[in-house]
């Protein structure tokens, strides 16, 4: 990923972008775009259609209208699927037989060879490196279904690691995770930002990436309420609803110090009639 | 050598139990994956009615068998992609109608026994003519060769459909490949294990092995020794006893998975006996945790306090603390 280009090709470019099922639209007129190295979290009340965005991005849920365009290309002619890494909800795994924590991760490496040709020893490598990238390298042969819930989610970001992804899409990572996992989970992602993985991670729990994103974008009743550093949100989410906080706080006292590690490279586009 | 292997019908059929017992654990392995363990139960309703179409019109009931049972597989991977709570329904429609259409018609075929239907309902591969077989060979050889070249495929999409999807597999087609597998598989058994135990030498060796494996492919490895030991095995005995075949692989199929499951279950007491709990705490073990790392068995025990810490399921057990290193 190089961000020494003048004008990079965005990583995602969503202009006027509807998304639902059949005829429902749930996320209408989105305007997004994703730069490289942008680390994004994606918030919103249940039911805002967050997930729903980013299913519509990945080709799960109907394109209802507007642009979307991965590096460029519109998504009905893109087909270089192994640039975009998919972490889905953990329960999307089928624990229904045996399958080792390798061997779900190697799943990863399939869209980058024909249907006929076998795995080699460079896939192999890879599945080894991504299982360590997430701290699982000691649990290649464990099967999946006896991993925490946290380590569950792990695999998932190996898998989509595997595929060598320019962009990480992220559904609720952090959600219903132990203690313990968590600090390794913030952790592998906190390591993934540093190395300058785009990310967008769909989440409620912002208090557990706040030190990892540098921006954010904010749902509401299907449509893009807010989006800019997470310094902006702060302010913004004061002015919007005072008292009536549905994200957690961004300015708990034990961080606000710190704040964000990176600067923000978004101007805040208030919407909707906002005078923040 | 054993008598029976002189007579060319018993080489025949010891070859079609052989060929059945590899490709129906292999098929069904997905099945189970997908939690639709009994839908080769339901293609074999279905096959019936082909059956009985064949021996009314006079035409090979192997043909129409297949082709009923690949309507019908692509009927219910077309149900099934337009998820409608009414799908249930659908499928019930489809595999009694299948059942009782066939039962009906070969009642009025000329041609056909009571006996008839029974060998092909519970299977009777020693009276199967060698014109017969050698079209089920070949078909077998087609699904074994078709399967193991997509298994990872195949994998990948009964492991976690949506994101097969996001990240661009042809998921439908996919699944319509192992309902057509399975409509074959089903068939090419019928005359082995016949079209009402078919699903039992997809499901049963897959339960067995799940015990047994570890991983998918060692899962997946002992099934098709369990389907071949039971196929075959069970040829021969009901050459001997003069059984159907059908029943006979099944019984011992169940016989296998019990032995296995009694003998797992004393094994796990025994374990749970030794088993001692780690302390909790909120740290999680791993290659770079700061805590020493000791290969042990097919696993790693990390040493925490003195005392070797190995992960096992939510917890972590006490492991071994003599300094004496790697059991």
């Amino acid at each position: 990923m190089s961000v020494t280009e003048p004008v990079p090709t965005p990583v995602l470019r969503l202009a006027a972008a509807s998304f639902g099922y059949s005829d429902r639209v749930v996320v209408s007129h989105v305007d997004l775009t994703i730069e490289p190295g942008d680390v994004i979290a994606l918030l919103g009340p249940n039911g805002s259609g967050k997930s729903t965005l980013v299913r519509g991005i990945l080709g799960l849920a109907e394109h209802l209208g507007g642009e979307v365009e991965f590096f460029g290309v519109p998504r009905d002619r893109f087909t270089d699927h192994t640039r975009i890494g998919y972490v889905p909800q953990r329960h999307s795994l089928s624990a229904s037989v045996r399958a080792t924590a390798e061997e779900v991760v190697a799943v990863g490496r399939l869209s980058h060879r024909p249907w006929w040709k076998p795995a080699g020893t460079a896939d192999a490598a890879i599945v080894r490196k991504a299982l360590a990238t997430v701290g699982l390298g000691d649990r290649m042969k464990t099967d999946v279904s006896t991993l925490s819930g946290g380590q569950q989610r792990r695999v998932l970001i190996a898998r989509a690691l595997a595929s060598q992804p320019d962009i990480l899409v992220m559904d609720e990572p952090t959600a219903g995770v132990d203690v313990a996992s968590q600090h390794v989970l913030a952790d592998v992602l906190h390591h993934l930002a540093e190395q300058g993985t785009t990310m967008l991670i769909v989440t409620h729990e912002l208090e557990a990436l706040e030190l990892i994103v540098n921006r954010i974008v904010c749902l509401r009743d299907g449509v893009i309420d807010f989006d800019g550093s997470p310094t902006a949100y702060a302010a913004h989410e004061l002015a919007h609803e005072p008292g009536h906080h549905h994200h957690l706080h961004v300015t708990a006292p034990d961080h606000h110090d710190t704040g964000p590690l990176r600067s923000p490279q978004v101007v805040p586009k208030p919407k909707g009639g906002e005078h923040a | 050598m054993p008598d029976f292997l002189g007579y060319s019908f018993m080489q025949q059929a010891l070859v079609a139990a052989l060929l059945v017992g590899i490709a129906a654990p292999l098929v069904g392995v997905f099945l189970v994956q997908r939690r639709m363990s009994l839908i080769g139960d339901g293609m074999g309703h279905v096959a019936l009615a082909g059956v009985a179409i064949g021996l009314l019109t006079n035409t090979q009931p192997v043909l129409t068998a297949l082709a009923a049972a690949v309507v019908a597989a692509v009927a219910i991977e077309l149900i099934r992609l337009r998820g409608r709570t009414s799908g249930d329904i659908a499928l019930a429609v489809m595999f009694y109608g299948g059942i009782a259409l066939g039962v009906v018609l070969i009642s009025q075929s000329s041609a056909s026994s009571p006996a008839n239907l029974t060998a092909y309902l519970f299977g009777a591969i020693l009276t199967t003519s060698s014109s017969d077989l050698v079209i089920f060979a070949g078909l077998a050889v087609v699904v074994l060769a078709v399967t193991l070249t997509l298994r990872t495929r195949l994998f990948a999409v009964a492991n976690d459909e949506e994101y097969a999807r996001a990240t661009g597999m042809p998921v439908t087609a996919l699944n319509l490949t192992l309902a057509i597998l399975t409509a074959v598989t089903v068939v090419v058994s019928m005359r082995v294990v016949g079209l009402l135990l078919i699903s039992a030498l997809m499901i049963l060796p897959n339960a067995t092995a799940q015990i047994l494996g570890r991983s998918f492919r060692t899962a997946l490895a002992w099934a098709v020794v369990v389907g071949v030991l039971s196929s075959v095995l069970g040829v021969i005995g009901s050459y001997y006893a003069g059984t159907p075949s059908g029943g006979s692989i099944v019984l011992l199929a169940i016989a296998a998975y019990l032995v296995v499951a009694v003998l797992a279950a004393v094994r796990d007491r025994l374990a749970a006996a030794r088993h001692r709990r780690a302390e909790r705490h909120d740290h999680e073990h791993g290659p770079e945790c700061g805590h020493e790392a000791i290969p042990h068995d097919d696993h790693v025990d990390y040493l925490h306090d003195g005392h070797r810490h190995a992960p096992h399921e939510g917890h972590y057990d006490e492991h071994a603390t003599s300094a004496g290193g790697p059991s």
